[in-house]
C-alpha cells in the first residue's frame, strides 16, 4: 500500500522524458489526436456544470418566485443583502463547520484508534473490517431512519430501553439533542471510512522499523508518536480532505432524523438551500445562496488543494 | 512468560476490538433483526430480543410497491455507470498515455466539478429539466449521476493507466493499431481491476444519491431511498417494513462493497491510496 503523494502517481508528464513524449513536443495534428478521446467527457462535463453555474450567477441577481408568475425582475445586490441579514442562512453556515469539523476530527480519531488495533496482532481480523466498514455502505437515508425509529426512539428504541438503568431512559434524542444526534450519526457513517484509509497507512509502515524503535527502547507512545503518526499523517490528511468535501455536503441524515430542526438548530447549507429552493421556490434567493456556497468552497479549496497537490503530486516534481 | 504476556495483551486487544467494531455494526445487525420480526415484535416496549425470525415482512415488501423503486435506483446506477466508463476511459487515456496540454489544468477542472457545492448549479438544472419535461424521468437522474461520478471516473482510472507500461503502447503503434484497437485490445484487459474500482464506487454514490433523486423525482423515476421517505414520520410503527426495505435498499452496496474491499479503498481515494 502505498499513498501518491509519497511515490504513487508518477507526475503527469513527469518521469516522461524517457517514457513518455511529453505533450509539449507534438505537432499541432497531433495535438488535436491527443485531444479528441478527452473531448466527450469534458464537454459533457462542462456543459452539465458550468453553464447552469453561470445561470445561477445570473439568476441571483433577479427577484423571482417561481410560485408567483410574472415576478421576474431584475433586483441587483437585494438578494445577497438579505442573505446577511437572514437568520436561516446565518444559523446554516454555523451549523455547517460544527457539523463537519465535529464529524471529521471526531471519526479521524475513532478511525485511527480502530485501524491501530486492527493492524496490530488481533483475532479475526478479516471479519472485523468486514464488519466495521458496513456503517459507510448503507445506505445513507436507511441508517439514518434506522437510528431514528429502531434504536433511538424513546419508546420504542433499543437504547432508551438499555440506558434505562442509568436513569437515561426515555430520552428523546433527537427532539432534545438534534444537532449531537445528527453528528453521532455521521460519525458512525464516516468512521469506517477514516479507518479503512488509515489502515491503509498503517499496513504500508516497515515492521523493521518498529522492531528497530523496540530494540533501541522506546516505549509505546514513542514510538506512535515519533514514528507512527508521521507515517500515517499523509493518509490522515487525505481522508480528512475527502471525508469533509463529502460531510460539508450532508443531507439525507438531515433530511430523514430532523429535516432541519428544531426550528433552525440542524439547518446546514445544503439543507437551506433545499428549503429556499424547493418548499419557497424562491429562485433568485437560492441562487444567491449558491453563489455564497461555491465562493466559500473555493476559499477553503484553495487552502485544501495545497494539501491535495501534495497528496497526489500531480504537478510535475521540480 | 513472555509469550504469555504477548499472548494475553493479544487476547485484551482483540476483546477491545471486538467490542468497537460489534457496537459500529450493531445498527446494521439490528436492522436485520428487525426486518425478520412481525410488526408487533419489531415496535415493541420494551424490545423484543428473542424471538422466531420470519420472512413475511420480506415477502409483504417484495409484493408491495417497493420492487419499481428498486429498479429504478438499478436502472439509474447501472446506466450512469457505464456511461462514466464509457465517456471516462478516453479521457483518462488522453490525461495518461498520450498526454494532452494543460493536463494537470483539465485534471483539476474535473475534480473540482465533483466536489462543486450542488447549489452551484442545482437551480438552472432544475428549470431545465422542469422545461424539457425530465422532472420525474429517470433519463435526468442518469444525466446527473454521470456528471457526479465521471470526474471519480476519470480520475481512478487514470491512476491505473499509469500503471500500464508505456513499451505496450509503443508496440501497438508500431503494429499500427489503432485508438479502438489499444483501447479494447491492450487497456480493458490490463485494468479490468479499475474497470471493478470505478464501477464499483460509481454504483456506490448513485445509488445512495438522495438529494436530486428527491428533487428531481416524485412517483415515476423515485429510487429506492425515495421509497424509504415514506417511513420518515414512524407514524403506524411499520418498523419491521421500514426494516427490511432500508436492508433491500442497502443491499447491493453493502455486497459489493464487501466483496471488493481491495477497489473499495483505492476507489475511495481517487486512486491515490494503492
Amino acid at each position: 500500500m502505498k499513498i501518491a503523494g509519497r511515490s504513487i502517481l508518477p507526475p503527469v508528464a513527469g518521469r516522461g522524458g524517457e517514457r513518455v513524449q511529453t505533450a509539449a513536443s507534438v505537432s499541432r495534428r497531433e495535438a488535436w489526436a491527443r485531444r479528441l478521446p478527452l473531448l466527450p467527457a469534458f464537454v459533457y462535463v462542462f456543459l452539465v456544470t458550468q453553464i447552469p453555474f453561470a445561470l445561477t450567477i445570473y439568476y441571483s441577481f433577479f427577484s423571482w418566485n417561481l410560485l408567483k408568475p410574472g415576478s421576474f425582475r431584475f433586483a441587483g445586490l437585494q438578494n445577497y443583502a438579505s442573505l446577511l441579514t437572514d437568520d436561516l442562512v446565518r444559523s446554516a453556515v454555523l451549523n455547517t463547520v460544527v457539523l463537519t469539523v465535529c464529524v471529521i476530527v471526531i471519526s479521524v480519531v475513532l478511525g485511527l484508534a480502530v485501524a491501530m488495533i486492527l493492524n496490530s496482532e488481533v483475532f479475526g481480523k478479516g471479519v472485523m473490517r468486514t464488519l466495521m466498514i458496513a456503517p459507510f455502505l448503507i445506505m445513507p437515508t436507511a441508517g439514518a431512519l434506522i437510528w431514528k425509529h429502531t434504536l433511538l426512539n424513546p419508546l420504542y428504541g433499543l437504547l432508551p430501553y438499555f440506558l434505562t438503568p442509568l436513569g437515561l431512559g426515555r430520552v428523546d434524542w433527537i427532539g432534545r439533542f438534534p444537532m449531537v444526534t445528527v453528528i453521532a450519526v455521521e460519525v458512525w457513517r464516516w468512521t469506517p471510512f477514516m479507518m479503512l484509509i488509515i489502515l491503509a497507512g498503517l499496513q504500508s509502515q516497515n515492521p523493521e522499523v518498529l522492531e528497530a524503535a523496540r530494540v533501541d527502547g522506546a516505549n509505546a507512545l514513542q514510538t506512535f508518536r515519533r514514528i507512527t503518526l508521521p507515517m500515517v499523517r499523509p493518509f490522515i490528511e487525505l481522508g480528512a480532505l475527502l471525508g469533509s468535501l463529502f460531510v460539508v455536503q450532508t443531507y439525507d441524515s438531515i433530511y430523514m432524523l430532523t429535516y432541519g430542526g428544531p426550528g433552525t438548530d440542524t439547518t446546514n447549507i445544503p439543507f437551506a438551500l433545499y428549503l429556499v429552493a424547493f418548499q419557497g421556490f424562491n429562485i433568485g434567493q437560492a441562487s444567491a445562496i449558491g453563489v455564497v456556497a461555491v465562493i466559500i468552497t473555493i476559499i477553503v479549496a484553495t487552502f485544501a488543494l495545497r494539501t491535495f497537490f501534495t497528496i497526489f503530486q500531480v504537478e510535475p516534481r521540480r | 512468560m513472555a509469550a504469555l504476556v504477548a499472548n494475553r495483551s493479544k487476547v485484551l486487544l482483540s476483546l477491545v476490538g471486538w467490542v468497537v467494531v460489534l457496537v459500529f455494526f450493531f445498527p446494521v445487525l439490528w436492522m436485520w433483526m428487525e426486518s425478520l420480526k412481525t410488526e408487533p415484535q419489531a415496535a415493541s416496549s420494551p424490545p423484543t430480543i428473542f424471538f422466531v425470525p420470519t420472512l413475511s415482512t420480506f415477502q409483504e415488501v417484495l409484493s408491495g410497491d417497493f420492487p419499481p423503486f428498486f429498479i429504478n435506483s438499478a436502472v439509474a446506477s447501472i446506466v450512469s455507470t457505464l456511461l462514466v466508463l464509457v465517456l471516462g476511459l478516453p479521457a483518462a487515456y488522453a490525461l495518461a498515455i498520450r498526454p494532452v496540454k494543460r493536463t494537470q489544468d483539465v485534471l483539476f477542472f474535473f475534480i473540482s466539478t465533483r466536489f462543486l457545492p450542488f447549489a452551484a448549479s442545482l437551480v438552472p438544472l432544475y428549470l431545465l429539466a422542469r422545461d424539457l419535461q425530465l422532472l420525474d424521468n429517470i433519463f435526468a437522474l442518469i444525466a446527473i449521476y454521470t456528471t457526479i461520478n465521471l470526474p471519480l471516473g476519470v480520475w481512478l482510472l487514470r491512476s491505473f493507466l499509469l500503471e500500464i507500461p508505456h513499451d505496450l503502447f509503443e508496440a501497438a503503434r508500431v503494429d499500427g493499431a489503432s485508438f479502438f484497437n489499444e483501447i479494447v485490445r491492450i487497456v480493458v484487459p490490463l485494468i479490468a481491476p479499475g474497470l471493478a474500482a470505478t464501477s464499483l464506487i460509481c454504483l456506490i454514490f448513485s445509488w445512495n444519491e438522495f438529494f436530486y433523486a428527491v428533487n428531481f423525482t416524485s412517483s415515476v423515476a423515485a429510487t429506492a431511498p425515495i421509497f424509504l421517505v415514506g417511513f420518515i414520520s414512524g407514524r403506524g410503527l411499520f418498523y419491521a417494513k421500514l426494516a427490511a426495505a432500508a436492508t433491500l435498499s442497502s443491499l447491493p452496496v453493502l455486497l459489493a462493497g464487501w466483496i471488493a474491499q481491495k477497489q473499495l479503498i483505492r476507489g475511495l481515494t481517487l486512486g491515490a491510496v494503492k
